[in-house]
């Protein structure tokens, strides 16, 4: 978790999301989700602000980042990439895929390779069983993947 | 009556108000329904309901399921059930799978004898562990004043309503999920890195031994038997009414007599008072409320009012991480156990011709955050603090035990001379509104120059959240206020805020009932009578002083014609005044 000092860009951001919700605290995960399209995840800093706006503690609003494995305390890479792990795929090997992908990357689930160009998640069904084992990469689908594709994959990638 | 209930409770009737629970109607007949995660200290905003547990749950007549009795409303012609074999069982269950992921390492255990989970357990007779399954293996910490093992917390989430909604501090809450839930303070920092202000009341309702003190008694042993030490006690206020039940005595008996005692018997060199403290404490916060007022009645529009009491430390903490802007309205006093250290390092070890390093002073608190004050940079000469440390009362009741003193058979002793005389005023810091009471008895009295007909001020007195009174100083209406927990604290420090906060003076004190609910007290298990039973006790040691008002404390005046000169004089000031800082989180 590292500490930075958000952009005044990137807090009046924050700000006006809570507003557009009326600062209603019924409306945190809401308002986490918009921060957290608006940003790609949620430091420190942003949730401080969210409480303040919504007059809660900041204990409840990490409390719910905490909790929703969709949220995120450290930045997606340029290119995050998800392995599925929804049963279709799961028999079909993805398990092994996200082996490779995280050997290839040096890198475990939930995190960002420290040049910040990837970043490791696994979810459950992306709606294309019929490609499984399927994985993506930003907005781009690789399916019927095998382990040893994904060196080859990742390298497209490079500049 | 119309707003009545009638229902059954183990074949017994029972009638009830509306909305009582079934927790509740069931203790009103003598019936002890066991409950963990439920805590509610009546009378104050101590309260913690989640229904999370389930050991208090009964059997309901026409309900499949068995109900939790804590958050479950009686309903009329309701059949409650507390002792079936089924509730009896399900509750054994319930406890067997909390103990699933429990160190069970009771022996060794700092809550061992006063664990909550441990009395379940006896109580429900349970002889084996039947559920084995991963353990957790939580984040282990210690503060200056607080412990936290979190591989014993049960999530009943006492500590996080405390913090949240008592405090509204909002620094405790659980994060995570499913096997992986902790209570952990905000951004799983430790505590020295988030807005704690230290209050300890998490730990003061913690059923089990997950949030304790830190131990200091270790440390005090080996001065104690260090011949090349001198070691000075001071006793705070609260402590004399509620050391007794650590041994066995009546909430609110009285133990100062025994309590001096068996701190000599312990090996203290002197035994003091920190109620001199006190007294010192009103003459200079009493000068300071003064210095105030005749500049505001003079027309000075920059004089900050209300002047707010800072004897307390989780209070000082408070405003200092919330209230960064208003560090000029709180009084510059120093607590009366800090200026007890300055005094006793001073002034008396001059006197005695101690040298400073040679001196330890020891601060028996009912407080977890004074373990924390005593560490405070300001606070320290050359790195040498003014008091060295400070332990709790439960701290003070263990060493007693260790020492093998027989405590209810002691003899009662006096304080030495000359830092052990004190005044009834001092006696009642102990109680929320006590010091406002204290400083009007001597404020009225400098003020007008005339003895006050009725030294008992009741309007602040008492367990309402926020007290307020008007009182006639020679025509003019001083305006006081009484705020115990920093929640009502909080409600105070906003309007002040916005400007609307109408007062001259006002007190605040962190825990819940002042300070005989501090965190260091014996534990009240949510028995809210203790806590008035202590606060009786204190307004009884006052009326049985022969001096009432700290200005008449003969050896206060003796150390201000002697030392300090007189109150706010420069010598009072370096010593006896300190500043605040704004600690608030970026």
């Amino acid at each position: 978790m590292s500490e930075l000092k958000l952009s005044c860009e990137a807090v009046r951001r924050v700000e006006e999301t809570c507003e557009k919700f009326n600062n209603d605290p019924g409306e945190l995960i809401s308002i986490l989700h918009e921060c957290q399209n608006n940003l790609g995840y949620l430091p420190e800093a942003v949730q401080r602000i969210i409480a303040r706006k919504l007059g809660i503690p900041v204990s409840k609003v990490y409390g719910v980042v905490t909790f929703y494995s969709f949220f995120s305390m450290t930045p997606k890479g340029k290119n995050p990439v998800s392995v599925c792990l929804g049963t279709a795929c799961y028999v079909r090997g993805s398990d092994k895929v996200l082996e490779e992908f995280k050997r290839v990357l040096g890198i475990d689930v939930g995190e960002t390779t420290p040049d910040g160009k990837f970043s490791l998640d696994c979810l459950r069904c992306v709606g294309a069983c019929g490609l499984a084992p399927v994985a993506t990469i930003g907005e781009k689908v690789y399916g019927r993947l095998n382990p040893s594709d994904i060196r080859k994959i990742v390298s497209e990638f490079d500049d | 009556m119309e707003n009545m209930i009638n229902l059954t409770i183990d074949n017994r009737p029972v009638s009830v108000p509306k909305g009582t629970t079934v927790l509740d109607a069931a203790a009103g007949i003598g019936i002890n329904i066991p409950a963990l995660c439920h805590i509610d200290l009546k009378g104050t905003c101590v309260k913690n309901s989640p229904a999370s547990c389930r050991i208090c749950v009964v059997e309901i007549e026409g309900r499949r399921n068995l109900a939790p009795s804590c958050a479950t409303q009686c309903m009329e012609g309701m059949v409650v059930k507390t002792n079936s074999a089924r509730v009896v069982r399900a509750r054994k269950t319930v406890a067997e799978l909390i103990l699933s992921d429990h160190p069970n390492d009771c022996l060794t255990c700092p809550k061992c004898n006063d664990c909550e989970l441990q009395k379940l357990v006896t109580r429900f007779n349970i002889r084996e562990m039947p559920f084995k399954g991963e353990q957790s293996t939580r984040k282990k910490e210690v503060t200056a004043a607080i412990t936290r093992n979190m591989d014993k917390c049960i999530l009943c989430r006492r500590c996080e309503s405390v913090c949240n909604n008592v405090q509204t501090v909002g620094v405790l809450g659980a994060v995570r999920r499913g096997f992986d839930t902790t209570i952990a303070p905000t951004f799983d920092k430790d505590f020295k890195d988030t807005d704690c202000t230290y209050c300890g009341q998490c730990v003061a309702v913690c059923p089990t031994g997950a949030l304790t003190e830190r131990d200091n008694t270790d440390r005090l042993l080996d001065d104690l038997c260090n011949p090349d030490k001198v070691v000075v006690a001071q006793p705070a206020p609260a402590v004399r009414v509620a050391l007794g039940e650590e041994f066995g005595l009546e909430p609110g008996t009285i133990v100062t007599g025994k309590l001096a005692t068996a701190l000599r018997y312990l090996g203290f060199d002197y035994v003091f008072d920190t109620d001199f403290g006190a007294d010192l404490t009103i003459m200079e916060e009493g000068a300071e409320i003064l210095h105030r007022l005749k500049a505001f009645l003079g027309g000075d529009k920059s004089v900050k009012l209300p002047i707010m009491t800072s004897c307390c430390p989780a209070w000082v903490n408070f405003y200092e991480h919330n209230y960064p802007d208003l560090l000029e309205y709180p009084s510059s006093a120093k607590s009366p156990a800090q200026m007890f250290g300055a005094i006793a390092k001073t002034f008396w070890a001059q006197k005695m011709g101690i040298p400073r390093e040679k001196l330890v002073v020891v601060s028996v608190m009912p407080c977890l955050a004074k373990k924390y004050e005593c560490e405070r940079d300001e606070f320290s000469v050359d790195g040498n603090p003014d008091v060295d440390y400070s332990i709790s009362t439960r701290e003070l009741a263990r060493l007693i035990k260790r020492s093998n003193i027989d405590f209810r058979s002691l003899p009662d002793t006096d304080f030495d001379k000359p830092m052990g005389e004190s005044s009834g005023a001092a006696a009642i810091f102990g109680a929320t509104g006590g010091v406002m009471e204290a400083a009007l008895r001597t404020v009225y009295e400098v003020y007008t120059g005339k003895t006050l007909p009725r030294l008992e001020f009741q309007d602040v007195r008492g367990l309402d959240g926020i007290k307020e009174a008007t009182i006639d100083l020679a025509g003019f209406p001083l305006k006081v206020c009484v705020a115990h927990t920093l929640g009502n604290a909080r409600i105070l420090m906003d309007k002040l805020r916005e400007g609307s906060l109408d007062y001259h003076v006002v007190e605040v004190m962190a825990c819940p009932g002042g300070c005989i609910g501090g965190a260091g007290q014996p534990y009240h298990h949510g028995n809210v009578e203790i806590l008035k039973a202590r606060s009786r006790a204190i307004y009884r040691e006052d009326e049985g002083k022969p001096i009432r008002k700290s200005h008449e404390n003969p050896d206060i005046q003796k150390l201000y014609k002697d030392f300090l000169g007189e109150p706010l004089s420069e010598r009072s000031e370096k010593l006896l005044h300190t500043r605040y800082f704004d600690k608030s989180i970026k």
